[in-house]
């Protein structure tokens, strides 16, 4: 039970109150890049999520029975790097030959993540809070769906926008990027709310 | 000064990338997916400005769905003819020359016909419009004259007049993209040749409809009952024309008493022009 709540208290914080996008501004390329329309929003943030997983899953052992083993943890970051590239890029040959329906869903949206910056971070941010690995991959569920519903929310905002009369110096990359603020200004909210909830 | 750290990382990096790098090979090698030489010959064909008119989500699509059978080859609007033979080449089967689609309005709410509801001062979009309960025109579903259709035409065949949208029909191109652009969805596509058209999408009783527009379709059943091809449909108060059927006599147009059935003539697109060479690509992306 107590290992239960504390799985929850990690999804939850790492949804809302630690939201990648929103409260720790990694992966912003892809929040103000592929938020234009709803459906592409749905697709990367998917794919975001599936990656971050399968990322953990594999660095994860890396850390603790390679690296810590052997004394090399100076090399974290190049060798996950290194390891989320060349496994993004083996999912989506596998996609390809035995779910084309998926791969063509994902299909832009995976090479994209490659070295996307949020996945690189839970990765290392798995490790440095010293999560074990059932931990490290709730974590790493609630920041892929953190992501999704900032992308979500992003996109509905957007596609609003996209109909607005703006003045002309807030046009385009302007205006999203107050509205990206203001968003992340919302979501400042839900700091201290998590641990209030089990209080 | 000890080398031996520098080597280690550089050693281990090395190993890895390698490892890594076998693997993605091998993976690449024994699940390569082959691709289809028809596909490829086929989408070689579609003149590829996307444009949706098919059915299918672009010209990849539809290249993949004509190779494999489930689609028809002579359903490309901008490669019109010379497409369809070009694919029939390839596939090796006789192709029926493609008919002829045009955009139509099915809205004659001009400002004579019908009133503002409101004054509307805000984003001058239809879609922004419409999202302000239904938009300022007393008819709900008439056409709001605000030109999201004309933004989004790529031959420019659509202006605005008298507050309705009117189709150029020598310069449509057949893409339908204002059909899924008009939030009111009044924009549908009909064969080039026809010579009727109803001219209202209201499907409130005619009563109801007569009051926001002395245009409006009553769903009175008179051009039901005159029509000798058994053509013509009234379901919910409006009048609808099956073109399967319709030879194009214009009686229906005669007895009309609002006079939303209309004969309608359509100049023709001038001899020896492709439709595809209109389109501006830098336009369509």
């Amino acid at each position: 039970m107590e290992m239960f709540k504390s799985l929850i208290i990690i999804l939850l914080s790492s949804v809302l109150v630690n939201n990648y996008v929103l409260a720790r501004f990694l992966g912003i390329c892809p929040f103000l890049g592929v938020s234009k329309k709803l459906d592409q929003a749905t697709g990367m943030g998917i794919a975001v999520t599936a990656v971050m997983l399968l990322a953990t899953a594999v660095t994860w052992p890396i850390q603790y029975y390679l690296l810590d083993k052997t004394g090399l943890g100076y090399l974290q970051t190049i060798v996950f790097i290194l390891v989320i590239a060349a496994l993004v890029q083996m999912v989506e040959l596998l996609l390809k030959k035995f779910s084309p329906s998926l791969h063509k869903g994902l299909g832009v949206y995976l090479p994209l993540i490659t070295t996307n910056c949020a996945v690189l971070g839970v990765a290392i941010n798995n490790i440095t809070d010293g999560y074990t690995f059932l931990e490290s991959m709730v974590s790493s569920l609630g920041v892929g769906l953190g992501f999704l519903l900032a992308m979500v929310l992003f996109s509905g905002l957007r596609s609003r926008i996209d109909e607005t009369n703006i003045p002309r110096p807030f046009r385009g990359l302007a205006v999203t990027l107050i509205a990206a603020s203001f968003i992340s200004l919302a979501f400042m909210g839900f700091a201290g709310i998590v641990d209030a909830l089990f209080a | 000064m000890d080398y031996t750290n520098i080597l280690i990382a550089f050693g281990v990096i090395a190993g890895i990338s390698l490892v890594l790098g076998v693997l993605l090979a091998l993976v690449s090698h024994f699940f390569a997916v082959e691709e289809d030489k028809t596909v490829k010959a086929v989408r070689a064909c579609l003149p590829g400005v996307n444009c949706g008119a098919c059915g299918y989500k672009g010209c990849d699509d539809y290249a993949a769905a004509v190779a494999d059978g489930s689609a028809k080859p002579n359903l490309c609007v901008p490669g019109a003819e010379a497409t369809a033979k070009e694919l029939g080449e390839i596939l090796g089967i006789e192709v029926d020359a493609p008919v002829d689609l045009v955009a139509y309005v099915h809205c004659n709410g001009n400002c004579e016909a019908t009133a503002k509801k409101a004054a509307y001062d805000g984003m001058s979009t239809c879609k922004g419009a419409s999202m302000l309960y239904g938009g300022p025109d007393a008819c709900r579903f008439g056409c709001l004259g605000l030109g999201d259709c004309a933004k989004a035409c790529p031959a420019n065949a659509i202006c605005l007049m008298d507050g309705i949208a009117h189709v150029d029909t020598s310069r449509c191109l057949g893409c339908g993209l204002c059909t899924t652009i008009c939030p009111k969805g009044i924009i549908s596509m009909i064969p080039q040749e026809t010579e009727a058209a109803v001219m209202c999408s209201n499907t409130d009783k005619g009563a109801e409809a007569r009051k926001v527009c002395k245009n409006a379709c009553i769903g009175c059943m008179k051009c039901k009952k005159v029509c000798p091809h058994d053509a013509i449909t009234v379901t919910n108060n409006l009048a609808k024309i099956d073109y399967d059927k319709c030879e194009g006599c214009g009686a229906c147009a005669e007895v009309c008493p609002t006079g939303c059935m209309k004969q309608v003539v359509f100049p023709d697109i001038p001899e020896g022009t492709n439709p595809a060479d209109l389109i501006d690509k830098d336009f369509v992306k």
